[in-house]
Protein backbone atom coordinates (compact mmCIF):
# COMPACT_ATOMS: atom_id res chain seq x y z
CA UNK A 1 0.00 0.00 0.00
CA UNK A 2 1.29 3.43 -0.76
CA UNK A 3 0.65 6.11 1.77
CA UNK A 4 0.61 9.56 0.31
CA UNK A 5 2.31 11.97 2.65
CA UNK A 6 0.40 15.20 2.87
CA UNK A 7 2.69 18.11 2.08
CA UNK A 8 2.62 20.68 4.84
CA UNK A 9 1.03 23.86 3.64
CA UNK A 10 2.04 26.27 6.40
CA UNK A 11 4.45 28.79 4.94
CA UNK A 12 7.91 28.59 6.40
CA UNK A 13 9.80 31.58 7.70
CA UNK A 14 13.52 32.27 7.64
CA UNK A 15 13.66 31.46 11.33
CA UNK A 16 12.44 27.91 10.66
CA UNK A 17 15.66 27.25 8.75
CA UNK A 18 17.87 28.15 11.70
CA UNK A 19 19.03 25.30 13.90
CA UNK A 20 19.14 25.32 17.69
CA UNK A 21 22.93 25.51 17.71
CA UNK A 22 24.62 28.83 18.24
CA UNK A 23 27.45 29.33 15.77
CA UNK A 24 30.95 28.76 17.11
CA UNK A 25 32.63 31.52 15.15
CA UNK A 26 34.61 34.50 16.36
CA UNK A 27 32.32 37.35 17.36
CA UNK A 28 32.42 39.67 14.34
CA UNK A 29 32.92 36.95 11.70
CA UNK A 30 31.13 37.73 8.43
CA UNK A 31 29.83 34.17 8.25
CA UNK A 32 27.09 34.93 10.83
CA UNK A 33 25.33 37.06 8.23
CA UNK A 34 25.66 34.33 5.62
CA UNK A 35 23.50 32.09 7.83
CA UNK A 36 20.89 34.82 7.76
CA UNK A 37 21.08 35.07 3.97
CA UNK A 38 20.71 31.30 3.53
CA UNK A 39 17.63 31.21 5.76
CA UNK A 40 16.05 34.21 4.05
CA UNK A 41 16.71 32.79 0.59
CA UNK A 42 15.30 29.36 1.48
CA UNK A 43 12.18 30.90 3.00
CA UNK A 44 11.68 33.26 0.11
CA UNK A 45 11.85 30.34 -2.34
CA UNK A 46 9.26 28.47 -0.29
CA UNK A 47 11.68 25.57 0.25
CA UNK A 48 11.16 23.15 3.09
CA UNK A 49 13.94 21.79 5.32
CA UNK A 50 13.16 18.22 4.28
CA UNK A 51 13.70 19.12 0.60
CA UNK A 52 16.89 21.10 1.09
CA UNK A 53 20.45 19.89 1.60
CA UNK A 54 23.50 21.94 2.50
CA UNK A 55 26.79 20.17 1.88
CA UNK A 56 30.14 21.57 3.00
CA UNK A 57 33.84 20.82 3.27
CA UNK A 58 36.12 21.87 6.14
CA UNK A 59 36.86 25.31 7.51
CA UNK A 60 35.09 27.90 9.64
CA UNK A 61 32.74 28.65 6.73
CA UNK A 62 32.05 24.96 6.22
CA UNK A 63 30.48 24.70 9.67
CA UNK A 64 27.35 26.31 8.28
CA UNK A 65 25.21 23.15 7.83
CA UNK A 66 25.15 22.74 11.63
CA UNK A 67 23.54 26.12 12.02
CA UNK A 68 20.73 25.42 9.57
CA UNK A 69 17.68 23.20 9.79
CA UNK A 70 17.83 21.17 6.58
CA UNK A 71 19.68 18.07 5.51
CA UNK A 72 23.34 18.73 6.11
CA UNK A 73 26.61 17.03 5.28
CA UNK A 74 29.83 18.38 6.78
CA UNK A 75 32.19 16.50 4.53
CA UNK A 76 35.86 16.15 3.76
CA UNK A 77 38.21 19.07 3.11
CA UNK A 78 37.91 20.19 -0.52
CA UNK A 79 35.51 17.42 -1.50
CA UNK A 80 32.13 19.02 -0.87
CA UNK A 81 31.33 19.35 -4.58
CA UNK A 82 31.89 15.64 -5.25
CA UNK A 83 29.59 14.67 -2.40
CA UNK A 84 26.99 17.23 -3.44
CA UNK A 85 27.00 16.18 -7.10
CA UNK A 86 26.43 12.57 -6.04
CA UNK A 87 23.58 13.63 -3.82
CA UNK A 88 21.91 15.77 -6.47
CA UNK A 89 22.13 13.05 -9.11
CA UNK A 90 20.74 10.44 -6.73
CA UNK A 91 18.06 12.76 -5.34
CA UNK A 92 17.19 15.30 -8.06
CA UNK A 93 14.15 16.35 -6.01
CA UNK A 94 16.39 18.01 -3.40
CA UNK A 95 17.63 21.58 -3.62
CA UNK A 96 21.36 21.19 -3.09
CA UNK A 97 23.51 24.09 -1.89
CA UNK A 98 27.22 23.66 -1.27
CA UNK A 99 29.11 25.84 1.21
CA UNK A 100 32.85 26.32 1.19
CA UNK A 101 35.71 28.71 1.92
CA UNK A 102 38.50 29.99 -0.30
CA UNK A 103 40.91 27.45 1.17
CA UNK A 104 38.48 24.56 0.97
CA UNK A 105 37.18 25.53 -2.45
CA UNK A 106 40.17 26.91 -4.32
CA UNK A 107 43.22 25.16 -2.77
CA UNK A 108 42.55 21.54 -1.93
CA UNK A 109 39.21 21.64 -3.74
CA UNK A 110 40.40 23.62 -6.76
CA UNK A 111 40.25 20.76 -9.20
CA UNK A 112 36.75 19.77 -8.13
CA UNK A 113 35.69 23.38 -8.60
CA UNK A 114 36.68 23.47 -12.28
CA UNK A 115 35.11 20.14 -13.11
CA UNK A 116 31.91 20.93 -11.23
CA UNK A 117 31.54 24.07 -13.36
CA UNK A 118 32.22 22.00 -16.47
CA UNK A 119 29.78 19.25 -15.49
CA UNK A 120 27.01 21.75 -14.71
CA UNK A 121 25.00 19.67 -12.23
CA UNK A 122 22.01 21.65 -11.01
CA UNK A 123 23.23 22.99 -7.66
CA UNK A 124 24.48 26.20 -6.08
CA UNK A 125 28.06 26.60 -4.89
CA UNK A 126 28.69 29.30 -2.29
CA UNK A 127 32.24 30.23 -1.36
CA UNK A 128 32.65 32.47 1.68
CA UNK A 129 35.85 34.19 0.65
CA UNK A 130 37.92 35.88 3.36
CA UNK A 131 41.27 35.61 1.56
CA UNK A 132 42.72 33.45 4.35
CA UNK A 133 42.53 30.04 6.03
CA UNK A 134 40.61 31.05 9.15
CA UNK A 135 40.18 27.71 10.85
CA UNK A 136 43.87 26.79 10.79
CA UNK A 137 44.89 30.24 12.06
CA UNK A 138 45.73 32.50 9.23
CA UNK A 139 47.67 30.87 6.39
CA UNK A 140 47.40 32.54 2.98
CA UNK A 141 44.88 31.07 0.56
CA UNK A 142 44.71 31.28 -3.25
CA UNK A 143 42.81 34.58 -3.00
CA UNK A 144 45.24 36.19 -0.53
CA UNK A 145 46.95 39.27 -1.89
CA UNK A 146 50.60 38.48 -2.83
CA UNK A 147 51.94 41.19 -0.52
CA UNK A 148 49.92 40.26 2.58
CA UNK A 149 52.54 40.20 5.26
CA UNK A 150 51.96 37.93 8.25
CA UNK A 151 53.94 35.77 10.63
CA UNK A 152 53.06 32.78 8.49
CA UNK A 153 53.97 34.45 5.20
CA UNK A 154 56.66 37.03 6.00
CA UNK A 155 56.81 39.61 3.24
CA UNK A 156 53.83 38.01 1.52
CA UNK A 157 53.68 34.97 -0.71
CA UNK A 158 54.54 36.91 -3.84
CA UNK A 159 52.15 34.63 -5.72
CA UNK A 160 49.42 36.15 -7.87
CA UNK A 161 45.85 35.54 -6.78
CA UNK A 162 43.45 33.02 -8.20
CA UNK A 163 40.45 34.58 -9.96
CA UNK A 164 37.50 32.38 -9.01
CA UNK A 165 34.80 34.16 -11.00
CA UNK A 166 36.70 34.09 -14.27
CA UNK A 167 37.73 30.49 -13.71
CA UNK A 168 34.11 29.53 -13.01
CA UNK A 169 33.03 31.25 -16.19
CA UNK A 170 35.76 29.73 -18.34
CA UNK A 171 35.07 26.29 -16.93
CA UNK A 172 31.36 26.49 -17.76
CA UNK A 173 29.41 27.61 -14.67
CA UNK A 174 25.94 28.71 -15.69
CA UNK A 175 25.56 31.51 -13.15
CA UNK A 176 28.30 33.67 -11.65
CA UNK A 177 27.76 36.28 -8.95
CA UNK A 178 29.49 38.16 -6.18
CA UNK A 179 27.82 39.16 -2.92
CA UNK A 180 28.84 40.65 0.43
CA UNK A 181 28.02 39.16 3.83
CA UNK A 182 27.33 42.62 5.28
CA UNK A 183 24.37 42.90 2.91
CA UNK A 184 22.31 39.90 4.05
CA UNK A 185 19.18 40.80 2.06
CA UNK A 186 21.12 41.52 -1.14
CA UNK A 187 22.99 38.24 -0.68
CA UNK A 188 19.71 36.38 -0.08
CA UNK A 189 18.34 37.81 -3.35
CA UNK A 190 21.43 36.61 -5.24
CA UNK A 191 21.07 33.16 -3.66
CA UNK A 192 17.43 33.01 -4.69
CA UNK A 193 18.41 33.68 -8.32
CA UNK A 194 21.32 31.24 -8.12
CA UNK A 195 19.10 28.45 -6.84
CA UNK A 196 16.38 29.21 -9.39
CA UNK A 197 18.80 29.15 -12.32
CA UNK A 198 19.18 25.59 -13.67
CA UNK A 199 22.69 24.16 -13.74
CA UNK A 200 25.79 24.99 -11.70
CA UNK A 201 25.55 28.38 -10.01
CA UNK A 202 28.59 29.91 -8.39
CA UNK A 203 28.26 32.66 -5.77
CA UNK A 204 31.30 34.22 -4.17
CA UNK A 205 30.40 35.90 -0.88
CA UNK A 206 33.01 38.31 0.47
CA UNK A 207 32.86 37.47 4.19
CA UNK A 208 35.39 39.16 6.48
CA UNK A 209 37.61 37.17 8.84
CA UNK A 210 37.90 39.76 11.60
CA UNK A 211 40.42 37.71 13.55
CA UNK A 212 43.15 37.13 10.98
CA UNK A 213 42.26 39.91 8.53
CA UNK A 214 40.78 42.66 10.75
CA UNK A 215 41.35 45.16 7.95
CA UNK A 216 38.50 43.41 6.08
CA UNK A 217 36.08 45.31 8.35
CA UNK A 218 36.61 48.04 5.76
CA UNK A 219 35.08 45.93 2.99
CA UNK A 220 31.72 47.48 3.82
CA UNK A 221 33.08 50.74 2.47
CA UNK A 222 34.67 49.17 -0.60
CA UNK A 223 31.79 47.13 -2.03
CA UNK A 224 29.31 48.63 -4.50
CA UNK A 225 26.80 47.38 -7.05
CA UNK A 226 28.47 46.35 -10.30
CA UNK A 227 28.05 49.11 -12.88
CA UNK A 228 27.01 46.55 -15.51
CA UNK A 229 23.94 44.35 -15.60
CA UNK A 230 23.72 40.60 -15.94
CA UNK A 231 24.82 39.27 -19.31
CA UNK A 232 24.40 35.87 -20.98
CA UNK A 233 27.52 36.44 -23.08
CA UNK A 234 30.45 34.70 -21.35
CA UNK A 235 33.08 36.67 -23.29
CA UNK A 236 31.57 39.95 -22.19
CA UNK A 237 31.25 38.77 -18.60
CA UNK A 238 34.86 37.55 -18.61
CA UNK A 239 36.16 40.85 -19.94
CA UNK A 240 34.26 42.71 -17.29
CA UNK A 241 35.18 40.45 -14.37
CA UNK A 242 38.86 40.39 -15.36
CA UNK A 243 39.08 44.12 -14.99
CA UNK A 244 37.00 44.71 -11.86
CA UNK A 245 38.70 45.17 -8.50
CA UNK A 246 36.91 42.34 -6.72
CA UNK A 247 34.37 44.56 -4.97
CA UNK A 248 31.62 44.85 -7.57
CA UNK A 249 28.50 43.04 -6.40
CA UNK A 250 25.75 41.47 -8.42
CA UNK A 251 24.83 38.72 -10.83
CA UNK A 252 27.49 39.06 -13.48
CA UNK A 253 26.61 36.15 -15.74
CA UNK A 254 23.59 33.94 -16.27
CA UNK A 255 23.83 31.41 -19.10
CA UNK A 256 21.46 29.02 -20.76
CA UNK A 257 23.30 25.69 -20.66
CA UNK A 258 21.12 22.72 -19.88
CA UNK A 259 22.11 21.06 -16.62
CA UNK A 260 23.88 17.73 -16.64
CA UNK A 261 21.55 14.71 -16.59
CA UNK A 262 22.85 11.19 -16.02
CA UNK A 263 22.26 8.95 -19.07
CA UNK A 264 18.72 7.58 -19.07
CA UNK A 265 18.07 4.72 -16.71
CA UNK A 266 21.36 4.95 -14.86
CA UNK A 267 19.95 6.75 -11.89
CA UNK A 268 17.82 3.96 -10.46
CA UNK A 269 20.11 0.96 -10.99
CA UNK A 270 21.41 -1.11 -8.09
CA UNK A 271 25.21 -1.41 -7.65
CA UNK A 272 25.02 -5.09 -8.69
CA UNK A 273 23.39 -4.14 -12.02
CA UNK A 274 26.10 -1.54 -12.63
CA UNK A 275 28.80 -4.08 -11.91
CA UNK A 276 27.40 -6.33 -14.65
CA UNK A 277 28.19 -3.61 -17.14
CA UNK A 278 31.86 -3.89 -16.25
CA UNK A 279 32.09 -7.68 -16.53
CA UNK A 280 34.58 -8.88 -19.16
CA UNK B 1 -4.25 56.36 21.70
CA UNK B 2 -3.80 56.98 18.03
CA UNK B 3 -0.90 56.10 15.82
CA UNK B 4 0.64 59.51 15.87
CA UNK B 5 0.54 59.58 19.62
CA UNK B 6 2.16 56.19 19.65
CA UNK B 7 4.90 57.40 17.45
CA UNK B 8 5.27 60.45 19.64
CA UNK B 9 5.79 58.73 22.96
CA UNK B 10 9.20 59.64 24.25
CA UNK B 11 11.84 57.11 25.25
CA UNK B 12 9.96 53.90 25.57
CA UNK B 13 11.37 53.41 28.98
CA UNK B 14 14.97 52.74 28.16
CA UNK B 15 18.00 53.58 26.24
CA UNK B 16 18.95 51.37 23.43
CA UNK B 17 20.61 51.85 20.07
CA UNK B 18 23.43 53.84 18.52
CA UNK B 19 25.35 55.31 15.53
CA UNK B 20 26.89 58.01 13.66
CA UNK B 21 24.96 60.02 11.23
CA UNK B 22 24.42 57.35 8.57
CA UNK B 23 21.50 58.29 6.38
CA UNK B 24 18.84 55.66 5.89
CA UNK B 25 15.60 56.11 4.06
CA UNK B 26 13.16 54.02 2.14
CA UNK B 27 13.74 54.52 -1.54
CA UNK B 28 10.12 55.25 -2.24
CA UNK B 29 8.56 57.83 0.04
CA UNK B 30 6.25 56.66 2.81
CA UNK B 31 2.64 57.55 2.09
CA UNK B 32 0.70 56.54 5.20
CA UNK B 33 0.96 56.19 8.96
CA UNK B 34 0.49 52.43 8.62
CA UNK B 35 3.45 52.24 6.29
CA UNK B 36 5.58 54.41 8.53
CA UNK B 37 4.80 52.30 11.56
CA UNK B 38 5.48 49.09 9.64
CA UNK B 39 8.95 50.46 8.98
CA UNK B 40 9.30 51.42 12.64
CA UNK B 41 8.28 47.92 13.66
CA UNK B 42 10.72 46.25 11.27
CA UNK B 43 13.53 48.51 12.42
CA UNK B 44 12.97 47.65 16.09
CA UNK B 45 12.49 43.95 15.49
CA UNK B 46 15.61 43.58 13.36
CA UNK B 47 17.59 45.48 16.00
CA UNK B 48 16.29 43.13 18.71
CA UNK B 49 17.15 40.03 16.69
CA UNK B 50 20.65 41.31 15.97
CA UNK B 51 21.35 42.10 19.62
CA UNK B 52 20.16 38.62 20.58
CA UNK B 53 22.60 37.14 18.04
CA UNK B 54 25.37 39.33 19.46
CA UNK B 55 24.54 38.06 22.95
CA UNK B 56 24.73 34.45 21.74
CA UNK B 57 28.09 35.10 20.08
CA UNK B 58 29.54 36.68 23.22
CA UNK B 59 28.16 33.87 25.36
CA UNK B 60 29.86 31.29 23.15
CA UNK B 61 33.12 33.07 23.96
CA UNK B 62 32.34 33.29 27.65
CA UNK B 63 32.20 37.08 27.65
CA UNK B 64 29.19 37.03 29.96
CA UNK B 65 29.15 40.67 30.93
CA UNK B 66 28.82 41.87 27.34
CA UNK B 67 26.45 39.01 26.51
CA UNK B 68 24.13 40.18 29.30
CA UNK B 69 24.29 43.76 28.05
CA UNK B 70 23.36 42.72 24.52
CA UNK B 71 20.55 40.59 25.95
CA UNK B 72 19.25 43.67 27.74
CA UNK B 73 19.43 45.74 24.57
CA UNK B 74 17.54 42.96 22.74
CA UNK B 75 14.81 43.03 25.39
CA UNK B 76 14.51 46.80 25.11
CA UNK B 77 14.23 46.69 21.32
CA UNK B 78 11.72 43.88 21.49
CA UNK B 79 9.63 45.96 23.83
CA UNK B 80 9.80 48.84 21.38
CA UNK B 81 8.59 46.58 18.59
CA UNK B 82 5.71 45.37 20.77
CA UNK B 83 4.81 48.95 21.58
CA UNK B 84 4.46 49.72 17.89
CA UNK B 85 1.97 46.86 17.60
CA UNK B 86 0.06 47.95 20.69
CA UNK B 87 -0.07 51.56 19.67
CA UNK B 88 -1.32 50.70 16.22
CA UNK B 89 -3.78 48.15 17.60
CA UNK B 90 -2.21 45.47 15.40
CA UNK B 91 -2.71 41.93 16.63
CA UNK B 92 0.01 40.55 14.40
CA UNK B 93 3.13 41.99 12.78
CA UNK B 94 2.45 44.10 9.69
CA UNK B 95 3.20 42.63 6.28
CA UNK B 96 6.40 43.84 4.70
CA UNK B 97 5.81 46.10 1.70
CA UNK B 98 5.86 44.45 -1.70
CA UNK B 99 9.52 43.86 -2.58
CA UNK B 100 10.57 44.16 1.09
CA UNK B 101 11.67 47.09 3.19
CA UNK B 102 13.94 49.52 1.39
CA UNK B 103 16.70 50.91 3.54
CA UNK B 104 19.31 53.26 2.30
CA UNK B 105 22.12 51.21 3.80
CA UNK B 106 22.43 47.44 3.58
CA UNK B 107 20.26 46.87 6.62
CA UNK B 108 17.70 48.56 8.85
CA UNK B 109 19.35 51.57 10.49
CA UNK B 110 19.16 50.24 14.03
CA UNK B 111 20.74 46.84 13.31
CA UNK B 112 24.26 46.50 14.65
CA UNK B 113 27.12 45.74 12.28
CA UNK B 114 28.23 42.15 12.88
CA UNK B 115 31.87 42.91 12.15
CA UNK B 116 32.06 45.43 15.01
CA UNK B 117 32.16 42.64 17.61
CA UNK B 118 35.35 41.50 19.27
CA UNK B 119 35.63 38.61 21.68
CA UNK B 120 37.41 40.78 24.26
CA UNK B 121 35.10 43.76 23.94
CA UNK B 122 33.73 45.45 27.05
CA UNK B 123 30.33 46.96 27.94
CA UNK B 124 31.65 50.35 26.87
CA UNK B 125 32.20 49.05 23.32
CA UNK B 126 28.77 47.43 23.23
CA UNK B 127 27.21 50.74 24.21
CA UNK B 128 29.16 52.53 21.48
CA UNK B 129 27.58 50.14 18.98
CA UNK B 130 24.18 50.87 20.51
CA UNK B 131 24.80 54.61 20.35
CA UNK B 132 25.76 54.37 16.70
CA UNK B 133 22.56 52.48 15.95
CA UNK B 134 20.36 54.98 17.80
CA UNK B 135 21.94 57.85 15.91
CA UNK B 136 21.26 56.10 12.62
CA UNK B 137 17.64 55.52 13.63
CA UNK B 138 17.37 59.20 14.51
CA UNK B 139 18.81 60.17 11.11
CA UNK B 140 16.41 57.75 9.40
CA UNK B 141 13.29 59.38 10.86
CA UNK B 142 14.81 62.82 10.33
CA UNK B 143 15.17 62.09 6.66
CA UNK B 144 11.55 60.84 6.52
CA UNK B 145 10.43 64.14 8.03
CA UNK B 146 12.17 65.96 5.18
CA UNK B 147 10.75 63.70 2.50
CA UNK B 148 7.18 63.38 3.75
CA UNK B 149 4.62 64.79 1.37
CA UNK B 150 1.76 64.16 3.74
CA UNK B 151 1.38 66.30 6.89
CA UNK B 152 0.21 63.42 9.11
CA UNK B 153 3.15 61.23 8.11
CA UNK B 154 5.51 64.14 8.64
CA UNK B 155 4.18 64.75 12.13
CA UNK B 156 4.41 61.08 13.10
CA UNK B 157 7.94 60.86 11.68
CA UNK B 158 8.86 63.94 13.70
CA UNK B 159 7.61 62.27 16.84
CA UNK B 160 9.65 59.17 16.07
CA UNK B 161 12.66 61.36 15.43
CA UNK B 162 12.25 63.00 18.83
CA UNK B 163 11.89 59.64 20.45
CA UNK B 164 15.12 58.44 18.86
CA UNK B 165 16.85 61.62 20.03
CA UNK B 166 15.80 60.72 23.53
CA UNK B 167 17.24 57.23 23.10
CA UNK B 168 20.51 58.74 21.96
CA UNK B 169 20.56 60.85 25.09
CA UNK B 170 19.83 57.88 27.34
CA UNK B 171 22.62 55.81 25.80
CA UNK B 172 25.01 58.70 26.18
CA UNK B 173 24.09 58.83 29.88
CA UNK B 174 24.62 55.11 30.17
CA UNK B 175 28.04 55.43 28.56
CA UNK B 176 29.01 58.10 31.11
CA UNK B 177 28.31 55.61 33.89
CA UNK B 178 30.34 52.86 32.18
CA UNK B 179 34.09 52.42 32.75
CA UNK B 180 36.25 53.24 29.74
CA UNK B 181 38.42 50.32 28.63
CA UNK B 182 42.18 50.51 29.00
CA UNK B 183 44.13 51.19 25.82
CA UNK B 184 45.31 47.56 25.69
CA UNK B 185 41.86 45.99 26.05
CA UNK B 186 42.26 43.95 22.85
CA UNK B 187 45.61 42.46 23.79
CA UNK B 188 45.24 38.77 24.43
CA UNK B 189 48.12 37.11 26.28
CA UNK B 190 47.16 33.87 24.50
CA UNK B 191 46.16 35.14 21.06
CA UNK B 192 44.39 33.07 18.44
CA UNK B 193 47.21 33.62 15.95
CA UNK B 194 50.04 31.17 15.38
CA UNK B 195 53.22 32.83 16.56
CA UNK B 196 56.52 31.88 14.95
C1 LIG C 1 42.94 16.92 4.09
C2 LIG C 1 43.07 18.10 4.99
N1 LIG C 1 44.07 18.95 4.81
C3 LIG C 1 44.19 20.04 5.61
C4 LIG C 1 43.28 20.26 6.59
C5 LIG C 1 43.45 21.46 7.50
N2 LIG C 1 42.49 22.50 7.20
C6 LIG C 1 41.33 22.60 7.86
S1 LIG C 1 40.41 23.91 7.40
C7 LIG C 1 41.63 24.42 6.31
C8 LIG C 1 41.50 25.68 5.50
C9 LIG C 1 40.18 26.33 5.60
O1 LIG C 1 40.21 27.56 4.95
P1 LIG C 1 38.93 28.16 4.23
O2 LIG C 1 38.31 27.15 3.36
O3 LIG C 1 39.35 29.43 3.59
O4 LIG C 1 37.90 28.37 5.39
P2 LIG C 1 37.76 29.45 6.56
O5 LIG C 1 38.21 28.71 7.78
O6 LIG C 1 38.63 30.63 6.25
O7 LIG C 1 36.32 29.77 6.55
C10 LIG C 1 42.69 23.53 6.30
C11 LIG C 1 43.90 23.68 5.47
C12 LIG C 1 42.22 19.33 6.74
N3 LIG C 1 41.29 19.49 7.65
N4 LIG C 1 42.15 18.27 5.93
S1 LIG D 1 38.90 32.64 12.32
FE1 LIG D 1 38.06 34.12 10.85
S2 LIG D 1 36.74 32.89 9.49
FE2 LIG D 1 37.10 31.69 11.35
S3 LIG D 1 35.37 32.17 12.72
FE3 LIG D 1 37.07 33.55 13.23
S4 LIG D 1 36.64 35.39 12.03
FE4 LIG D 1 35.44 33.74 11.11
Amino acid sequence: MTTATARPTVPISARDFKSDYNPIWCPGCGDYSVVLSFTRAFASLGLRPENTAVVSGIGCSSRIPAYLTSYGFHGVHGRSLAAAAGLKLARPDLTVVVASGDGDGYSIGGNHFMHACRRNVDMTYVVMDNHVYGMTKGQPSPTTEPDWNSKLSPGGTGVRTFHPLVIALAAGANFVARAFSGDPSGTANVLVEAIKTPGFSFVEILSPCVTFRPEQREWKNAVRPAPVGTTNDPARAARYIMTDDGFNLGILYRGERAPYQPPMGRGNKQPADLEKGFAI
Amino acid sequence: MNAKKAAAKPARGHPRKAAAGAKSRPEAGIASIDELMAYAYALELEAAERYAEFADAMEAHNNREVAELFRKLARIENRHAEQVLEEMGWVSPPDAPHGGYKWEGFEAPESGDVTELHYLMQPYHALQIALHNEKRAHAFFGSLVKQARNAKVRKAAQEMEQEEAEHVRLIEEWIKRTPKPDADWAIDPDPPVLAD
